[in-house]
C-alpha cells in the first residue's frame, strides 16, 4: 500500500501549501469549487422551505379567517426581539469572515461565539413561546385543542388546526437548521483555536456564514408571514 | 486476486491499496464508482426478482403464487427499489462518478469526502428499505399517495425515511458534479468541447440538487402526519391530500428526467465511438438536456388529470408537456442524423444505443397520448401508463445503462467480455421487453387497470404472454450477469482503446491510474472530433 501511493504521490508531488487538497491545481480554485457548491447546497435548502411555504400559501388562501385568528395567537414581541436577535448574529458572522480573512485570530473566536449567543438566545425564546403554544393547547391536527383562558380568540374557525400544523413544521424545521448552525459554529471555532485559518485560508468560515445568513434569511420570511401578516 | 501481472508497470485504481480500509475509507472517485456500481446492481437484482414475482402472480388469474397483500407489497417494493436505489442513482452514481472526472481531465470530483459521503447515505438509506421489507413491508406502491400511505398499517414510516436519506446521497452527487464540471477542467476543455455525457450529467444534476429537498419536505410532513397526524395533508384538519399528489410529482416528475438525462448522455458516447463521427448538431444535443431539465419542472400537473385540478390548469400543464416532445425530438434526430453516412459499427454497446433510439421514440409518443387531456382520462392508471414508462425507464435509461456498461466495462476492470454472450443476452433482453410492454399497450387501451391482482377472463391472454416476456427479459439480464462475471475472471485483457473512439476517458492507461492521468492532459479537440484525433489516440493499446 506505502511504496504504490508513495509513487502516485511522486507522480504528482504537489507544490501548493497545506491547505490545498491533492485534486486541485491552485488555491483560487479549490476556492471557487468550495464557495460554488455552498451556494448549491443553499439552493437546495431554499427548495426544501419552499415546500412549507407553498403548503402556507395554499392554506393562507382557502382559510383567510382562520390565518388571521392564528396569527394573532402567535406573540409579535417575542418573534421581534428574535428577528433583531438573528439579524445582529448575522452581522456578527459576517465581520467573524472579515476578521478572519484579515488574520486576526482572536477577533474571530469572539464574534464567532456571539454569533453563537445570538443562537442560543434564539433558541430559548423560542422555547418560551412553545411552551405558551403548548400550554393553549396551539398545537397541529389532531392535538389541536385551545385551552379557554390562555387564548386570544374564543372562536377558532376551520382550518386553525392547520394553522397550527404549518406553524410547527416550519419554525421547528427552522430551530432544527439553528441548532446545526451551533454545531458548526462550533466546529469553526474549535478549528480556528487550533490555528488552521489564516490569511491566506478562511473558506470554511465564510461557507459557515453563509449557512447563518440563509438561517437568518429563512427566519425574515417565516416571521412577517406567520406573526405580522394579519 | 491474482497478482502476477502489473508489478513494475503503471499502477491502476485496483490494486494500488489493498485491504478493506481502502476502499471503505477511499476518497477516489472511481473506487466510489465502482462501489456504486456493485450497489445499484444488487438493487437491480432485488428489484428484478419483484417483478418476475410479479409478473408470476398475473400470468394467470386469480391466485397464482401469492395472495393480494403480498402482490401489493411486490409491486410497491419493485417500484420503490427500482426507482430510488437503482434508476436515480445508476448513471450518475456508477458511470458518472467514474468517468466524468476522467472526461474532464480531472483527479478527482470537487468534494471527494461528499462523494464518499454520499455513498453511505445511500447504503443507510437502502438499509431502511430492506428494513421496512422484514418489518411487514409497505403496500402504497411507489407513490406514497395519501390517504391510504397515512392510515395503512404496514412500515411506510421507515420506507419514506429511507428515501428521505436517499434523497441526501442524490443531491450530494448533484452538487459535486455540477462544482466539478464548473471548477476542475482541464485546460483548453471549454464548455464547447465537453462530452455530451458531462453535458447530460451536468443537467441532471441540476435537477437533483433542485428537485429532491422537495421531495424531502414532502416524506417529511409524510412522517410527521403518520406520527404526530399533523393534518396539512388530512382534510379533517384542514388540509389537503391533493397537495401531498402535487409535492411529490414536483419532484418525481423531475426525477423522470434524473432517470432519462444519463441515459441520454451515455447514448451520445455511444454513438459518436460506434458510427466515429461528431454527434451532429452537438450544442443542440447539449441544450436539449438543458431545456428538458428545465421543463422537467413544469409539468408535473400531467400526473394529475384526474385528481380534480382546475380544467385552466390541465390544459396548461398539458400544453406544457407537449413542449418536452421539442427537446427530447432534437435528441432522437440528431442521433439519427449523426448515423446517417457513419462507419457503423454493431459492436454489442452499440446494440444498446440502438435498441434505446428504437425503444425510447415509442415511450416518448406514447407519452403524447397521456399528455393529451381527453385520452388520458381513458388511459389514465390503466397498463398503457405502465407500458409507456416502462418503455422509457427500461427501454431508455436502463438500455443507456447497460450500454455504457459494456462500453466502459473493459476501461473500468481491464478486461474484455464474450463479445457473443453479450448479443444473446442483448437479443433476449431486447425481445423479451418487447414482449412484455408492447402487450401492455394493448391491455391498457382495452381498460386493463395498473396495480390490480385479479382481472377478468378476457385479458387472460395478453396477461399471460407479457408474463412469458416477462421471464425472458430476466433470463437476458441473468445471461448478461454470468457474462459479466466470467468477464471480471476470465476475461482477455483489455487495451487502452478497445473501441477506438476518440473520447477523452481513454487516453488514460486501462484501468485508470489511481490520479487519473500521470500528467494532467491539455485538450486541444473535442471529444467526438475523430478527424482531428491522431493515429496514436484512436489506437486500441
Amino acid at each position: 500500500m506505502s511504496e504504490a501511493s508513495a509513487d502516485g504521490h511522486e507522480d504528482h508531488g504537489h507544490h501548493g501549501p497545506a491547505f490545498l487538497a491533492h485534486h486541485f491545481t491552485t488555491p483560487a480554485q479549490q476556492f471557487d469549487a468550495a464557495k460554488l457548491g455552498m451556494w448549491l447546497f443553499l439552493a437546495q435548502e431554499l427548495l426544501f422551505f419552499s415546500g412549507l411555504f407553498v403548503a402556507y400559501l395554499v392554506f393562507r388562501m382557502w382559510y383567510p379567517d382562520a390565518w388571521s385568528v392564528g396569527s394573532h395567537e402567535l406573540d409579535w414581541k417575542m418573534g421581534t426581539v428574535n428577528t433583531l436577535v438573528l439579524l445582529f448574529s448575522s452581522l456578527t458572522a459576517v465581520l467573524a469572515v472579515r476578521s478572519a480573512q484579515l488574520g486576526e485570530r482572536g477577533k474571530v473566536t469572539m464574534l464567532l461565539l456571539v454569533t453563537i449567543a445570538c443562537a442560543f438566545i434564539f433558541l430559548v425564546v423560542k422555547y418560551f413561546e412553545y411552551q405558551h403554544k403548548f400550554e393553549a393547547g396551539l398545537l397541529p391536527g389532531h392535538y389541536f385543542a385551545p385551552v379557554a383562558g390562555h387564548t386570544h380568540a374564543n372562536v377558532f374557525p376551520p382550518g386553525t388546526a392547520a394553522f397550527f400544523s404549518v406553524y410547527f413544521m416550519a419554525t421547528g424545521v427552522h430551530g432544527l437548521h439553528v441548532i446545526i448552525g451551533i454545531g458548526v459554529l462550533f466546529w469553526m471555532v474549535i478549528r480556528n483555536q487550533k490555528g488552521e485559518f489564516t490569511k491566506d485560508f478562511w473558506t470554511p468560515i465564510d461557507l459557515v456564514a453563509l449557512y447563518w445568513h440563509l438561517v437568518d434569511l429563512i427566519w425574515i420570511y417565516l416571521f412577517p408571514f406567520l406573526y405580522l401578516i394579519d | 486476486m491474482s497478482t502476477a501481472v502489473a508489478t513494475n508497470e503503471v499502477p491502476n485504481y485496483l490494486t494500488s491499496e489493498t485491504g478493506w480500509k481502502s476502499w471503505a475509507f477511499t476518497l477516489d472517485h472511481k473506487r466510489i464508482g465502482v462501489m456504486y456500481l456493485i450497489a445499484i446492481l444488487l438493487s437491480f437484482l432485488a428489484g428484478g426478482i419483484f417483478a418476475l414475482l410479479v409478473r408470476i402472480e398475473l400470468a394467470f388469474p386469480g391466485e397464482t403464487i401469492m395472495g393480494p397483500d403480498w402482490y401489493n407489497k411486490s409491486f410497491t417494493l419493485h417500484g420503490a427499489i427500482m426507482v430510488f436505489l437503482f434508476i436515480i442513482p445508476s448513471i450518475p452514481g456508477a458511470l458518472g462518478n467514474f468517468f466524468l472526472p476522467l472526461m474532464l481531465g480531472a483527479k478527482d470530483v470537487a468534494f471527494p469526502r461528499l462523494n464518499l459521503m454520499s455513498l453511505y447515505c445511500w447504503i443507510v438509506g437502502a438499509g431502511l428499505l430492506l428494513y421496512s421489507i422484514f418489518t411487514g413491508a409497505v403496500d402504497t406502491g411507489w407513490t406514497f399517495y395519501t390517504p391510504y400511505s397515512t392510515s395503512t398499517q404496514t412500515s411506510v414510516m421507515s420506507t419514506t425515511m429511507g428515501v428521505f436519506v436517499l434523497g441526501f446521497s442524490s443531491i450530494l452527487t448533484g452538487i459535486n458534479f455540477v462544482t466539478t464540471i464548473h471548477t476542475m477542467r482541464a485546460p483548453g476543455l471549454h464548455w464547447r468541447r465537453l462530452p455530451l455525457f458531462v453535458w447530460g450529467q451536468y443537467a441532471t444534476s441540476v435537477i437533483q440538487v433542485l428537485a429532491t429537498p422537495v421531495l424531502a419536505v414532502t416524506l417529511l410532513l409524510l412522517t410527521m402526519e403518520k406520527a404526530f397526524s399533523l393534518g396539512i395533508f388530512d382534510p379533517k384538519f384542514g388540509g389537503d391530500p391533493v397537495l401531498f399528489q402535487h409535492f411529490f410529482w414536483f419532484y418525481s416528475h423531475p426525477a423522470v428526467y434524473i432517470m432519462i438525462l444519463p441515459g441520454m448522455a451515455v447514448v451520445n458516447e455511444l454513438i459518436a465511438t460506434f458510427s466515429r463521427r461528431a454527434i451532429f448538431g452537438y450544442m443542440f444535443v447539449a441544450m436539449s438536456s438543458v431545456s428538458l431539465a428545465l421543463l422537467g419542472f413544469l409539468v408535473w400537473g400531467h400526473h394529475m388529470f384526474v385528481a380534480g385540478m382546475s380544467e385552466y390548469s390541465t390544459m396548461v400543464f398539458s400544453a406544457l408537456t407537449f413542449l418536452v416532445a421539442i427537446p427530447s425530438g432534437v435528441k432522437v434526430f440528431n442521433w439519427t442524423a449523426t448515423l446517417y453516412k457513419g462507419s457503423i459499427s454493431f459492436a454489442s454497446p452499440m446494440l444498446w444505443a440502438l435498441s434505446f433510439l428504437f425503444l425510447f421514440t415509442i415511450g416518448g409518443l406514447t407519452g403524447l397520448f397521456l399528455g393529451t387531456l381527453n385520452v388520458d382520462v381513458h388511459l389514465h392508471d390503466t397498463y398503457f401508463v405502465v407500458a409507456h414508462f416502462h418503455y422509457v425507464m427500461v427501454g431508455g435509461t436502463v438500455m443507456g445503462f447497460v450500454g455504457g456498461l459494456h462500453y466502459w466495462w473493459p476501461k473500468m476492470f481491464g478486461r474484455m467480455y464474450n463479445e457473443n454472450a453479450a448479443r444473446v443476452g442483448w437479443f433476449l433482453v431486447f425481445v423479451g421487453f418487447n414482449i412484455t410492454f408492447l402487450t401492455q399497450f394493448v391491455l391498457g387501451s382495452q381498460g386493463m387497470p395498473r396495480r390490480y391482482w385479479d382481472y377478468l377472463e378476457r385479458f387472460r391472454p395478453l396477461h399471460g404472454f407479457s408474463s412469458i416476456g416477462a421471464l425472458i427479459l430476466g433470463l437476458g439480464f441473468f445471461v448478461l450477469g454470468g457474462m459479466f462475471i466470467h468477464s471480471l475472471f476470465r476475461g482477455k485483457k483489455a487495451p487502452r482503446n478497445p473501441w477506438g473512439s476518440a473520447g477523452f476517458e481513454w487516453n488514460t492507461t486501462t484501468p485508470p491510474h489511481p490520479h487519473n492521468f500521470e500528467v494532467t492532459p491539455i485538450i486541444r479537440r473535442g471529444p467526438y472530433d475523430y478527424h482531428l484525433a491522431t493515429e496514436e489516440e484512436l489506437a486500441s493499446t
